[in-house]
């Protein structure tokens, strides 16, 4: 392998795409899980926009950013399934034997998420558009929503390869699901922040950084183009992404040193 | 007379294989962490989430329960912890028969129904601690109860036979499949029919297509019974009963096949 940094970064971006893409189990659940669940809350909810000060008269509008942090959640699982198995296989050690540098090892295996998070964003947008839902900020708003959501993909891929590179097992990395499903469920996701009317559940949506990714998605859906809530989003996105590349560029020094 | 003696020792023999794999899944379950929080922590998660986060539901027009929000989505996560502890017991058949301990029941065991009963009982008491807790914390989180000693027991009566049907569904799978990737075919279909019952309101105030598979789908009426019992106003009591009773035969004959292939296979 060369030791250039670009080829390096390639050949595993290329490896990790292939593999993603090979593996039917991965893509399938990541696109029809949250669809259904988006069909389900959508004919369930749909009363909830007579409540006093519901954003939109459309509860499909304001549920469809609900399966785009869905989608990133399966990301942890995948990015960091797919490592967790090259360290099972003793991959990775065969990896440590080369001069592959660790940056190049960590940007290469999130490009299988990239790729993902791309093909989930524009079927979740283009479903939830053929079933009725708007799109107040346009063409333009529907590229950076799929912008903002392989951001937030990539960003929680890098806590799957964390935890994998952490812990070392699959089983470990699946673990992780339920812990970011409770972030996911804690918070603005099926009604908006100013309608939780249980104290304690405001308190937490508050400071649960999801509800401030979902309503940077609900703002290009519902509001058109509102520039602090995009900012905060990308920020949240990015905020998260550097913690875990850093957590993971420090798990693989460990992890390599060990081996 | 010496029939029935024979037929006595079959029972008797049949339990002893019973306890001796309910008691090893029971100490499995309380024993490891990864089995135990989950069962846990799900069912709360889902009751913390709905009835804290969907409230002001309570309040659009037309809703119209009178022991309020609380109170009617406690109901729907009863009934969803003892179908999931009925499928989280089948992954652990399905492990299991993967790592050959399930081999090794089937050759031991005298009466091999007594494993799927030992499960089945496993089943139960895992379902037993989440309800304890989940009645807990709905408890502590201020849920009203209308309804009297006899309409509650009533309701974890229906929710003893959503578990026994859902641990024979699951049950079935893993038998046949007798590998833990038959697990998505346990836990989907389960996941669907419970979401697509009335799970955020009442039926009436349901539109559509959800409405058209909600009016069919069995388990609305189990849902519809168990929030008459527990706000005191029992509807389709008869009904209930007899789907939940119906679903527990249907998948224990379902089971009685997978035990047969499971025999089939060696």
């Amino acid at each position: 392998m060369s030791s250039s940094l670009g080829n390096q970064v390639g050949q595993l971006a290329r490896r990790s795409v292939v593999r993603t893409l090979r593996q039917p189990a991965q893509i399938v659940p990541a696109i029809v899980f949250p669809l259904f669940l988006l069909a389900v809350n959508t004919g369930g909810l749909k009363d909830a926009t007579s409540l006093p000060g519901f954003p939109t008269d459309s509860y499909l509008t304001f549920i469809l950013a609900v399966p785009f942090i869905q989608g990133a959640l399966f990301s942890v699982m995948n990015s960091g399934t797919d490592l967790a198995r090259d360290i099972e296989t003793g991959f990775l050690n065969r990896l440590a034997l080369t001069p592959l540098r660790g940056a190049a090892l960590l940007s290469g295996l999130l490009a299988g998420a990239t790729v993902l998070g791309v093909v989930q964003a524009v079927v979740y947008l283009a479903v939830g558009l053929i079933a009725g839902a708007e799109m107040a900020a346009g063409a333009g708003g529907a590229l950076v929503l799929v912008l903002l959501s392989v951001t937030i993909t990539v960003a929680f891929g890098t806590i799957g390869l964390f935890a994998a590179l952490r812990f070392g097992t699959g089983e470990a990395v699946q673990g992780l699901f339920p812990v970011f499903f409770v972030f996911l469920f804690l918070s603005a996701m099926t009604l908006p922040l100013d309608l939780l009317t249980t104290d304690w559940f405001h308190a937490i949506a508050s400071v649960n950084p999801v509800t401030y990714l979902l309503e940077a998605i609900r703002s290009l859906l519902i509001e058109g183009w509102n520039l602090g809530d995009l900012a905060l989003g990308f920020g949240i996105a990015a905020a998260i992404g550097a913690i875990g590349m850093t957590a993971a560029s420090s798990a693989l020094k460990t992890r390599l040193v060990r081996t | 007379m010496s029939e029935q003696r024979s037929a006595g020792r079959s029972i008797a023999s049949r339990l002893d294989v019973a306890r001796g794999v309910a008691w090893r899944s029971v100490h499995n379950f309380l024993t490891n962490p990864a089995f135990l929080v989950p069962a846990l922590m799900f069912p709360l998660f889902f009751f913390v989430s709905f009835a804290g986060g969907l409230a002001a539901i309570g309040e659009v027009p037309g809703f119209d329960f009178p022991s309020g929000y609380t109170a009617f989505q406690f109901v729907f996560v009863l009934l969803q912890s003892a179908a999931f502890g009925g499928v989280f017991t089948g992954f652990a058949m399905a492990r299991d028969f993967e790592s050959g301990f399930g081999r090794r029941y089937m050759l031991a065991a005298s009466h091999r129904s007594g494993i799927v009963l030992g499960y089945a009982l496993a089943a139960l008491f895992r379902a037993f601690v989440t309800w304890t807790v989940l009645t807990t914390v709905a408890l502590v989180a201020g849920m009203e109860i209308a309804g009297s000693g006899g309409e509650i027991l009533a309701l974890y009566a229906l929710a003893v036979l959503v578990n026994v049907a859902a641990t024979m569904w699951a049950a079935g799978v893993a038998l046949r499949v007798r590998s833990i990737q038959g697990g998505p075919l346990m836990q989907f279909p389960t996941f669907l029919v419970l979401f697509l019952a009335p799970v955020y309101v009442p039926l009436d105030l349901l539109s559509g297509w959800i409405h058209a598979i909600a009016s069919i789908n069995p388990i609305t009426a189990l849902l519809e019974a168990g929030r008459g019992f527990i706000s005191g106003d029992p509807v389709l009591v008869a009904a209930a009963f007899a789907i939940g009773l119906a679903l527990s035969l249907l998948f224990t004959a379902w089971a009685r096949g997978g035990l047969r292939s499971a025999e089939a296979a060696g």
